[in-house]
């Protein structure tokens, strides 16, 4: 199984810190498994105004994972408030949906989103990620 | 010879169900998540699929005695259920939803409904069984079934 280790060091380096968002209780675990899998470090939250609070308080965030369809707040919006703090604006985001609309799915790539996944998501997609994103 | 007797109906069970299209291959992608770490993983995300899904169907036919219909809220409703069996592979659930999508807009909501309420009771049953069967194989058969 492909994994995210050694990035930055030689074993001293902490494992990389992903916020997976996803108002499922069942596409979280699903995607935590996968997180974890891969040697990353997951928070799970169950939504976009979580997210942010948790993004507030906590440094460290290197990369977030988030479904597009959630209620208050879609995928779409925390990627954009996400890309318009200066403070965030650097964590690349990735937008999980079950649906492939490619009007959706240009609208998150033109926000910034880094890239954009089909459910259920695969361990190989996390791996597909990992390399590219987390460099 | 308990043990071997339990696995070749743990193997029996497993390949009806995928013969017969309740699960499909993102079920096995789930149990190769399973390790020493979360050895109960499969069960524990089926578990949270059956308590998302029992909620979701009862806001359904709750959303259907209403008048008008709020098409909308149906649709979120079918929209996440969906996903949910999707994402453990149950594959006859995520049908049922998509063919109730589909009826939105008839008036044969009623008979949609039901046959989803009648695949969700199935699953679940023969989940319960597997599960079951699992358990009583122990720690060696989760093994066998998960990640090498």
């Amino acid at each position: 199984m492909a994994s995210c280790k050694g990035l930055g060091g030689e074993g001293s380096a902490p494992a990389p810190h992903v916020l997976a968002v996803d108002d499922s209780s069942v596409d979280r675990a699903v995607l935590a498994s996968i997180l974890r899998s891969s040697q990353f470090r997951v928070t799970a939250v169950d939504s976009g105004k979580r997210a942010l609070e948790l993004l507030g308080s906590e440094p460290n965030v290197s990369m977030i994972i988030t479904d597009y369809w959630m209620p208050e707040m879609t995928g779409y919006e925390l990627l954009k408030k996400v890309k318009e703090s200066s403070r965030l604006k650097e964590i690349p985001v990735v937008i999980m949906s079950s649906e492939n609309v490619p009007t959706r799915i240009n609208r998150c790539l033109e926000e910034g989103a880094e890239d954009f996944l089909l459910k259920p998501v695969r361990p190989s997609d996390v791996s597909r990620l990992c390399s590219r994103v987390l460099r | 010879m308990e043990y071997s007797n339990l696995r070749r109906q743990i193997i029996c069970m497993k390949k009806s169900l995928f013969d017969q299209g309740y699960l499909d291959e993102q079920f096995n992608q789930l149990e190769e998540l399973q390790d020493e770490s979360s050895p109960n993983f499969v069960e524990e995300v089926v578990v949270l699929f059956f308590n998302d899904s029992s909620r979701l169907l009862t806001n359904i036919e709750q959303t259907l005695e209403k008048y008008p219909q709020d098409f909308y809220q149906l649709d979120s409703l079918v929209h996440q259920l969906k996903g949910s069996g999707t994402s453990i592979g149950a594959i006859r659930m995520k049908n049922e939803c998509s063919v109730f999508k589909a009826h939105c807009n008839d008036k044969s909501l009623e008979g949609s409904l039901q046959k989803m309420k009648r695949e969700h009771a199935t699953l679940k049953k023969k989940l319960e069984t597997y599960f079951q069967l699992m358990r009583q194989a122990g720690p060696r058969e989760r093994a066998v079934n998960s990640r090498k």
